[in-house]
């Protein structure tokens, strides 16, 4: 095994072994635990009624909105991290080159601010 | 034959052995972290805490942990049973995933990758899984609620770490977490004060104050603890995405919840306080073993953590959204451009 | 090398199966789960040919972020799917002529292969060979291909201002918090002293 490939076996040995614990602690109880279900206990949990019906329902387009903006934001950290560790070799043009890339959204982020898409009510 | 031997089977056993040792170090300090929760609550509130279970109750968490192995594990019948079973199975793997790439002591890590701060990045960020997974295969509407909830609150911190953690990259020149250390170790305040032996001064944390603090508050956010736990506000929601879990699932997402604080408390030790770092450049202190300067500085953010449950009410859902999009995220991208500013002014950049 | 090739066949193969389990699942929330699973393996195989930047990105990006929004749309908005499903059929066109392009497309890079098999490594601009990752792609993203670099951030403005456009929607009447305004309210703008005579009352 060489390089890069003798770094990742670990990480996915050790993956594979918290699946292993993971999957030791989810079938403990079904083995060793006492059973007898009936259908109150297996019901869906509700205060005082029975649930009136299915408790998937329509959401508050915001929802959404949020993970848009997440999806862009995390893809201007992504663009980021190169820049941050080749930040001592790409000179005063990567500066300047990333402060015009983070200038277009902040653009955005203050217009977003403005339209009150970052307020929650 | 001999070749297959040294080539792959014996490395094999090794990662295997490491790992297996570091999962069960992880686990056993996991429920002493527990425990210490609890107490530091209870004193807090100037109770006693647990104190039954062997001596000062130190063995509480194993008598919890064995009470819930013997209950009867429930799966509701109106549940997507292969999800609803799913859910904690992928909380604690990808949790204590996580581990592999952290190191304790100089050289003791189970895989030093190159990108071991996106590594953690990549793994945290599938944390959020396991509690929708979890609240929409229950099928009931508290669930449901709170894990729509505990996604959009996960995802909306996750962006001000990110700018957090490029802050310290832009220090440090590396995503490797080893070499995030060694950068913290020969130049920085300390070194250009001329008093290089106040090696505590060298660390990121006092050049970048306001990212650490915004770490340490996002770092609560992220892992759904107090103050802002709003994905199991008892008084709302019962108890969140957990409430149609009983048995050892239960105990997979609090696991996996303690295992990612754990882990978040040993981030903030690698980003701003010099990872396995002596606190001093002198003899005695020197003499310490890394790992034990790691655990006890993981410990001290974890005791801030825990004050934070103990003293701060928690957030509305809208002001933590306003905390989140309004304050940290401009903030953090603000200290972005500052810090790489002055990096490049300065030629202090690595 | 041996385990090499054995992690790209199960790479491989659970990419493929679970890219297929995602057009069959019949439950939508189903489909999107084995999406991420493909997602993994898919940064699995990146890592295999060395790439481990772009496969961490892979994970951050589209598992952590991409798949959370799929995850909200399929299980939150309440379509119904069985309708959707029949009309399938008609989308078959424009399917086949998508998936003939993509045929040619791979034909294409296949043939070029064959021709010449040091083709695909003629476009890229060479790097030092001892540099990481992610420092050879710093070290030309934001110099060399800087256009492309700025289009990407126009193109994420776009998004941010389309994402606004089409689904902001205020709800009227709300009263908000005004952190701000709170802070600044002191003793001088909020308490009035009012010397009050016996018996009068204000």
């Amino acid at each position: 095994m060489h390089g890069l490939l003798s770094e990742y076996l670990p990480i996915i040995v050790f993956i594979a072994l918290a699946a292993v614990i993971g999957i030791v602690l989810l079938v403990a109880p079904f083995l060793v635990a006492y059973k007898s279900p009936d259908p109150e206990k297996l019901s869906a949990y509700e205060c005082g009624f029975n649930a009136f019906d299915d408790a998937r329902m329509k959401f508050d387009v915001r929802f959404y909105l949020v993970s848009i903006l997440f999806i862009i934001f995390d893809l201007e950290v992504a663009f980021l991290f190169p820049w941050a560790v080749a930040f001592g070799t790409i000179g005063w043009f990567g500066f300047w080159s990333m402060m015009i890339f983070l200038g277009v959204l902040t653009v955005g982020f203050v217009y977003e601010w403005k339209k009150g898409a970052l307020e929650w009510d | 034959m001999s070749v297959f031997w040294a080539d792959y089977l014996w490395p094999l056993i090794i990662i295997v052995a490491e790992s297996l040792l570091m999962m069960v170090v992880l686990l056993i300090i996991i429920a002493y972290i527990l425990y210490a929760d609890r107490k530091i609550w209870a004193a807090v509130q100037m109770r006693r805490g647990p104190n039954v279970v062997g001596p000062w109750g130190l063995f509480q968490s194993f008598a919890d942990f064995i009470k819930f192995a013997l209950k009867e594990a429930v799966i509701p019948a109106s549940a997507d049973k292969v999800i609803f079973l799913l859910a904690p199975l992928l909380s604690v793997t990808v949790a204590i995933s996580a581990w592999a790439v952290i190191p304790v002591a100089s050289g003791w890590v189970i895989s030093d990758i190159n990108v071991g701060v996106l590594y953690i990045m990549a793994i945290s960020s599938l944390g959020v899984y396991g509690t929708i997974m979890g609240g929409w295969a229950s099928n009931s509407k508290y669930p449901f609620l709170s894990a729509l909830r505990a996604a959009a609150q996960m995802v909306s911190y996750e962006v001000s770490i990110g700018f957090v953690i490029i802050t310290v990259l832009l220090c440090a020149g590396s995503l490797n977490l080893s070499d995030i250390v060694k950068a913290q170790a020969h130049h920085g305040l300390a070194t250009s004060l001329g008093v290089p032996w106040l090696a505590f001064l060298n660390w990121y944390w006092l050049p970048l104050f306001p990212m650490f603090v915004i770490f340490f508050i996002s770092a609560l956010a992220e892992t759904n603890r107090p103050p802002f736990d709003l994905a199991e506000a008892e008084s709302e929601l019962v108890a969140g995405f957990m409430v149609e879990y009983g048995s050892t699932p239960y105990v997979m997402f609090m696991l996996s919840e303690y295992v990612a604080i754990a882990l978040q408390c040993s981030m903030a030790t690698i980003l701003f306080m010099g990872g396995w770092l002596p606190p001093f450049d002198f003899a005695p202190f020197t003499w310490v073993p890394g790992i034990v300067w790691f655990t006890l500085k993981a410990l001290l953010v974890f005791f801030m953590v825990a004050m934070a449950k103990a003293m701060v009410p928690r957030y509305r859902y809208d002001q933590l959204m306003r905390l989140g999009w309004k304050v940290f995220l401009p903030i953090s991208l603000g200290m972005v451009v500052v810090v790489a500013g002055v990096l490049k002014v300065t030629g202090w950049a690595p | 090398m041996i385990v090499q090739a054995i992690f790209f066949y199960i790479f491989a193969a659970v990419l493929v199966g679970s890219a297929f389990a995602v057009v069959s699942a019949r439950n939508p929330v189903h489909s999107v789960l084995f999406l991420i699973l493909a997602f993994f393996n898919a940064a699995g195989l990146f890592v295999l040919m060395g790439a481990e930047f772009l496969a961490m990105l892979l994970v951050v990006v589209y598992v952590g972020a991409v798949a959370v929004l799929f995850l909200f749309v399929v299980m939150m908005l309440d379509v119904d799917f069985a309708e959707l499903r029949r009309g399938g059929l008609d989308y078959l066109p424009i399917g086949t002529v998508i998936g003939g392009l993509l045929l040619v497309e791979m034909l294409m890079v296949v043939g070029g292969w064959v021709l010449d098999p040091t083709l695909i490594g003629k476009g890229a601009s060479p790097v030092a060979a001892a540099s990481t990752n992610v420092a050879a792609i710093g070290a030309l993203l934001y110099t060399k291909y800087v256009f492309f670099f700025q289009a990407a951030g126009l193109v994420l403005l776009v998004a941010m201002i389309g994402a606004i456009v089409l689904t902001l929607r205020h709800k009227p009447f709300v009263k908000r918090q005004n952190v701000a305004d709170q802070v600044a309210r002191g003793p001088a703008t909020s308490i009035e002293f009012v010397s009050v005579e016996t018996g009068k009352g204000i």
